[in-house]
C-alpha cells in the first residue's frame, strides 16, 4: 500500500507539470459541463414546452417519465441527454494521464530504476492507474453536480432537475462513470507499453471513446432508450470487459518486454 | 580485505536479442567485497550484463545468482540485495531531490528514510539542494544523486553502468572518490567503464568482454600476462653495449637498449633486479635510476581488441 500511495503521489507531482495533460484533465470537465448548460439555456426553459403533452413523445418516454406531465417529460429528455457525454470525462482523463505516466517514464529512461526496484508490476500499473482513476471520478462527480446545480438554475422545475438523482442516473455516474475509468486506464497501459509518443498512445487510446460516442448518438437520435436496465447492462458488461482488459494489461506491460523492447 | 566467499556466480550466461548475441557464454564468480570491473567497446554487452545480473533482463540460456538467489526465480529477492545506477540517471525532474529519493525509499521500504537521504545527500554534496527540483541539476549533480539513489536501502551489491561518463573531470572524480570510499565495506561493486584509468584505480579484478569473454584477472596481473614485466635502468651518458651481457642470463627474456636507458623484460623483478644491477654494475655501468616500466591498462586493453579482432579476421 505504502508503495501504491508513493507512486500516486509521484505520478501526480510528475504528470500534472505537463500543460498537456493539465489542460485536458482541467479543460474537459469543465467544456463538457459549460456546453450542455449553454444548450439549455437555450432551448430548456420550462415555459418553451407549456402545451406539451405526454402524446406527444415516443412512447418508450412514458415509462421514463414516471410522475412528470409531457412538458417536464420534454425536459428531461433534454437534460439527461447529456449525461452520457458526461461520460466522456472518466475515460479521457485516466487515459490521457496514464499514456503520459507510462510513455513519459519510457522517454526518460526512468522506468530502468524503477523496474530494478522490488515494486512488482501490479502495484506499479495499480498505483499509475489510480493516479488516473481519481482525478477522472472526482472530475465526473463535481462536473455533475454543477451540471445538476447549473440544470436546477436554468430549468427551474424542482420535479425535473430531481430526476437527475434518480438511481438510473446515480449508476451511471457512481457506478459506470468509474468503470469506464477503469476502462480508459486499461487502454492506455497496453498501448503505451508498446509505443514510445505520448501522444500517440493517447490518439490510439481515443479511438476507444467512440463507443461512448456513439451511445450518446445513438440517445439522442433515439436509437438507444438510456433506461435503468440498458446503464445496468453497460454496468456489467464494462466489469466483464475491465477485468479481461486489466488482465492483459498487466500480462504485457512485463520488466523484460519493456526493456527489450523501448529501443 | 577480500571475503573469498562469492556473491555473484554466472555460468554460461547468454543473452541475446534476435539475431544478435549481446552475451554469450559469461561465466564468472566475483567475491564479496571486490570491485569488479566490466570492460569492453561499445555494444559488447555489459548493459546487459548488469541488467540480467539485476534482474531486469531473463537470460536466454544459461543461469546467474546473485547472493545465492536465482535470476529468473528469485527475482523480488535480488531487486531487494542491489543497488542500480544504470547508464541513464532516470530521474523524476518535476520532483526535487528529496522527493526522488523519498519515493524510491517507498519502492524499497526502506525504514529511517529521511535519515538515509539526509545521509546520502550530505555525502555526495547536495543536502543544500534538497528542496530545488531535479529538472535543474547539472549532468553531475544528477548522476551524484542517482548514486544515492542506488544506496539508500544499503545493497549487497551495487551496480555502476558508466557513473562518471559525461562527467566533467572533476566532478568525475568526485564520484570515484565516492566509489573508492564505498570500496571496503563488504559491499560489492559492479562498475562498467570505458575509463580505463578508472578501472585500474577502483577494481580489484576486471573483465574485457566482447560479447564473451576475452580477459579476467586483476589489472596488474593482466598487464603482466599480456606484456611480462620490464624493468628499466637508466645509466649516465655511455656507449657501451650491454645487450649482450644482460641477455646471458636465462631469465631475462627481452633486451632493448636505446642511448643510456635499458628496458629489460624479466619474469620475476624481486629476485632478478639485484642480479642484473650488479652485472651491469661490474660491466661499468653507472645506475642513476632503475624503476619498473608500467604499462597502462588501456594498452592491454587495446591489444586484447587487437588479438581478439585477429582471432575473427583470421578465420573469415
Ligand atoms: N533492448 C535491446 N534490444 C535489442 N538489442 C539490444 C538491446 N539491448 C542491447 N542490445 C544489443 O546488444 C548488444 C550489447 O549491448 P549493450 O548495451 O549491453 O552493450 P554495452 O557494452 O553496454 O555498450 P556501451 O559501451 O555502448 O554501453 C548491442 O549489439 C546492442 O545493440
Ligand atoms: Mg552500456
Amino acid at each position: 500500500m505504502e508503495r501504491i500511495k508513493a507512486i500516486i503521489i509521484k505520478e501526480w507531482r510528475e504528470v500534472f507539470k505537463n500543460r498537456f495533460v493539465f489542460f485536458t484533465v482541467s479543460f474537459l470537465p469543465l467544456m463538457i459541463t459549460a456546453l450542455p448548460l449553454v444548450i439549455l439555456f437555450f432551448t430548456g426553459r420550462s415555459e418553451d414546452f407549456a402545451g406539451v403533452t405526454t402524446a406527444d413523445l415516443p412512447p418508450q418516454f412514458s415509462s421514463l417519465c414516471s410522475g412528470l406531465d409531457g412538458a417536464e417529460c420534454m425536459l428531461y429528455f433534454i437534460v439527461t441527454q447529456f449525461i452520457l457525454l458526461f461520460m466522456m470525462v472518466p475515460v479521457i482523463i485516466p487515459m490521457t494521464i496514464a499514456s503520459y505516466s507510462i510513455v513519459g517514464e519510457k522517454t526518460t529512461r526512468t522506468l530502468e530504476p524503477l523496474l530494478a526496484t522490488p515494486v512488482s508490476t501490479l502495484e506499479i500499473l495499480v498505483g499509475k492507474g489510480l493516479a488516473g482513476v481519481i482525478p477522472a471520478v472526482v472530475a465526473t462527480w463535481v462536473g455533475y453536480l454543477l451540471y445538476a446545480a447549473g440544470a436546477h438554475i436554468i430549468v427551474s422545475n424542482p420535479h425535473v432537475v430531481n430526476k437527475l438523482f434518480d438511481p438510473l442516473w446515480m449508476t451511471a455516474i457512481f457506478v459506470v462513470g468509474p468503470l469506464l475509468s477503469l476502462m480508459g486506464v486499461s487502454i492506455a497501459v497496453m498501448i503505451s507499453s508498446r509505443v514510445n509518443d505520448p501522444r500517440v498512445a493517447e490518439q490510439i487510446s481515443g479511438i476507444f471513446v467512440l463507443p461512448v460516442v456513439g451511445i450518446f448518438l445513438g440517445q439522442t437520435t433515439g436509437l438507444i432508450l438510456v433506461n435503468q436496465e440498458f446503464i445496468l447492462w453497460m454496468a456489467g458488461v464494462l466489469v466483464v470487459l475491465d477485468s479481461i482488459l486489466f488482465y492483459f494489461a498487466v500480462q504485457i506491460f512485463q520488466r523484460e518486454t519493456i526493456l527489450s523492447r523501448w529501443k | 580485505m577480500i571475503n573469498k566467499e562469492s556473491v555473484i556466480h554466472t555460468r554460461n550466461l547468454s543473452r541475446s536479442f534476435g539475431e544478435i548475441l549481446a552475451v554469450d557464454r559469461l561465466s564468472l564468480a566475483i567475491s564479496r567485497g571486490e570491485v569488479f570491473g566490466l570492460l569492453g567497446p561499445n555494444g559488447a554487452g555489459k548493459t546487459t550484463t548488469v541488467r540480467l545480473l539485476a534482474a531486469l533482463l531473463q537470460p536466454s540460456s544459461g543461469e546467474a545468482s546473485i547472493a545465492g538467489y536465482q535470476v529468473g526465480i528469485d527475482d523480488q529477492e535480488i531487486r531487494r540485495k542491489i543497488g542500480l545506477l544504470p547508464e541513464a540517471p532516470g530521474l523524476y525532474d518535476g520532483l526535487t531531490a528529496e522527493q526522488n529519493l523519498a519515493f524510491y525509499g517507498a519502492m524499497y521500504g526502506v525504514e529511517e528514510i529521511s535519515q538515509q537521504i539526509k545521509r546520502y545527500l550530505e555525502l555526495l554534496g547536495l543536502w543544500n539542494r534538497r528542496h530545488e527540483p531535479v529538472g535543474t541539476f547539472s549532468k553531475g549533480m544528477r548522476q551524484k544523486l542517482a548514486i544515492a539513489r542506488a544506496l539508500l536501502h544499503e545493497p549487497e551489491v551495487l551496480f555502476l553502468d558508466e557513473p562518471t561518463s559525461s562527467l566533467d573531470p572533476q566532478a568525475a572524480r568526485l564520484v570515484r572518490e565516492f566509489i573508492s570510499d564505498l570500496k571496503g565495506k563488504g559491499r560489492t561493486i559492479i562498475l562498467c567503464t570505458h575509463n580505463l584509468e578508472e578501472a585500474d584505480r577502483l577494481c580489484d579484478r576486471v573483465a574485457v568482454l566482447n560479447g564473451h569473454l576475452l580477459a579476467l584477472d586483476s589489472p596488474i596481473e593482466l598487464r603482466r600476462r599480456i606484456f611480462g614485466r620490464k624493468v628499466v635502468f637508466h645509466l649516465s651518458a655511455t656507449k657501451t653495449e650491454f645487450e649482450p651481457i644482460l641477455l646471458e642470463f636465462d631469465f631475462v627474456n627481452h633486451v632493448e637498449q636505446i642511448e643510456n636507458k635499458i628496458v629489460v623484460a624479466v619474469d620475476d623483478p624481486d629476485t632478478h633486479n639485484p642480479v642484473l644491477i650488479r652485472a651491469l654494475v661490474e660491466a661499468g655501468a653507472e645506475i642513476r635510476f632503475v624503476g619498473e616500466l608500467r604499462r597502462r591498462l588501456e594498452d592491454v586493453y587495446l591489444e586484447l581488441m587487437q588479438a581478439s579482432e585477429g582471432i575473427i579476421n583470421g578465420t573469415n
